[in-house]
């Protein structure tokens, strides 16, 4: 059991990073990734957050949605309803609505943490990596157990490219660029190459 | 009026362009370009939603609470794109599931957030609806070139198609595999923008730091 959650760990770190193999967050990934103190920040955001929705929405798919989720309520007529086309307006308002208690959590309670995190909490709501991760979450059919450590795999994954991303940024501003590839183009390329590189965990059997 | 119109709508093709320029959408771009079908799909699931988001917006943007309006917004986005997933489902099953969960990214996909957020909360319906296919359009731009690219290098065929003779059929295309794997977008994005750049340079970004002109490498020579 325990080998299982591993593997599954590996996987959505290295194997299945949320940055470099299916291109998720890529919007942030690259528009706030040129200082490594905020790309860290806004990793363990993500982290924090993906640990939570991920989770919440496997609880709200088998509870709410699914085909026959709704027998506990024991109302006849409620047993049978499938919603699951309401999925994707459920998902996405459980991540805002977490998001939003997350700041206000934090805002009282660990107010240092709340400073440091800043604009990044907020924006997170519209990051695809946090999105992608629940929806994917669906698509494989993930037990709760199982999704919980995979929205943990996930974040670190996200987190660890970000990190990275940020490090080769800062030595890059030092280089002598050509003109139209200065900034935004250079960056695409060096995430091209660290997705390559990344391609080579794909061999990899857990 | 007629030249603002046309500025609003083709301005974001090259100009503004909202990836290449604004960083925004650039998932889906990425992920979804390997070959045209999926592609295409995906430009018009695209335009189609960010257009009507913004039409519904900038409908009742003097009725929506400052304070709530990222939900309502998400709420009418999310709603298009069930409605698109919904269509898909029904009329494309085969594409629909390739594209597997990028048709659910349409929601957090940054350009059509960041148009409404940025267009249509501030200007009426009609001027709105066209910024929306605008930015689509812009979008659809550097991906089809993508999809183009990538699927012709990548497998020789075009829709589906065979255009090249691959060597593996007895042709003589030798297939490049690196054009279907990820990685290969990231590059072509790279080079699109220096193309857009080294054409439009007034969209090369600063220097972070002003080299003395005799330590760059290429004053060197």
């Amino acid at each position: 059991m325990f080998e299982h959650y591993l593997s599954l760990f590996v996987r959505a770190v290295f194997v299945e990073n949320m940055a470099l193999a299916f291109f998720l967050g890529m919007c942030t990934f690259i528009a706030i990734s040129k200082k490594i103190s905020t790309a860290i920040g806004l990793g363990i955001a993500v982290v924090v957050v993906l640990t939570i929705t991920v989770p919440v929405n496997n609880l709200i798919l088998h509870y709410l949605l699914n085909e026959g989720a709704l027998s506990w309520t024991g109302i006849p007529a409620l047993a049978t309803l499938d919603l699951r086309f309401l999925g994707l307006l459920s998902y996405i308002g459980v991540i805002a609505a977490i998001v939003q208690i997350l700041e206000m959590t934090l805002d009282k309670y660990v107010p240092a943490l709340y400073n440091a995190l800043g604009v990044f909490l907020p924006l997170i709501t519209v990051n695809c990596a946090i999105m992608g991760a629940s929806l994917f979450m669906v698509e494989r059919d993930y037990a709760f157990g199982e999704s919980l450590v995979y929205g943990l795999g996930a974040g670190a994954g996200w987190a660890l490219a970000i990190t990275l991303l940020a490090g080769i940024r800062e030595k890059l501003k030092y280089s002598d660029v050509p003109d139209g590839l200065k900034g935004l183009g250079i960056t695409f390329i060096t995430v091209g190459l660290m997705s390559l590189g990344f391609m080579s965990f794909s061999g990899v059997q857990l | 009026m007629a030249e603002k119109t046309k500025d609003i709508l083709f301005g974001p093709i090259f100009d503004n362009n909202p990836i290449a320029l604004q960083i925004l959408g650039i998932c889906s771009a990425l992920a979804v370009t390997s070959n045209l079908n999926t592609t295409l799909t995906m430009c018009i699931a695209l335009t189609a939603v960010t257009a009507f988001s913004n039409f519904f917006v900038s409908c009742i943007r003097n009725q929506i609470p400052g304070s709530i309006r990222m939900i309502v917004q998400m709420t009418i986005i999310a709603s298009l794109v069930i409605v698109v997933d919904q269509f898909l489902r029904a009329y494309a099953y085969s594409i629909s599931k390739q594209l597997s969960v990028f048709v659910g990214l349409i929601i957090t996909n940054c350009i059509v957030m960041g148009r409404v957020e940025a267009f249509a909360m501030k200007n009426p319906p009609i001027p709105s609806f066209l910024d929306g296919v605008g930015n689509g359009l812009g979008y659809s731009v550097i991906l089809l070139g993508l999809g183009f690219t990538r699927e012709l290098l990548g497998s020789g065929s075009l829709f589906g198609y065979q255009i090249l003779e691959r060597t593996v059929d007895g042709g003589w295309y030798n297939t490049n595999g690196l054009m279907l794997l990820p990685p290969s977008a990231f590059f072509l994005i790279g080079l699109f923008i220096w193309a857009i750049r080294a054409w439009k340079p007034e969209q090369v970004e600063e220097d972070v730091f002003k080299m003395k002109p005799h330590t760059r490498t290429s004053d060197a020579f």
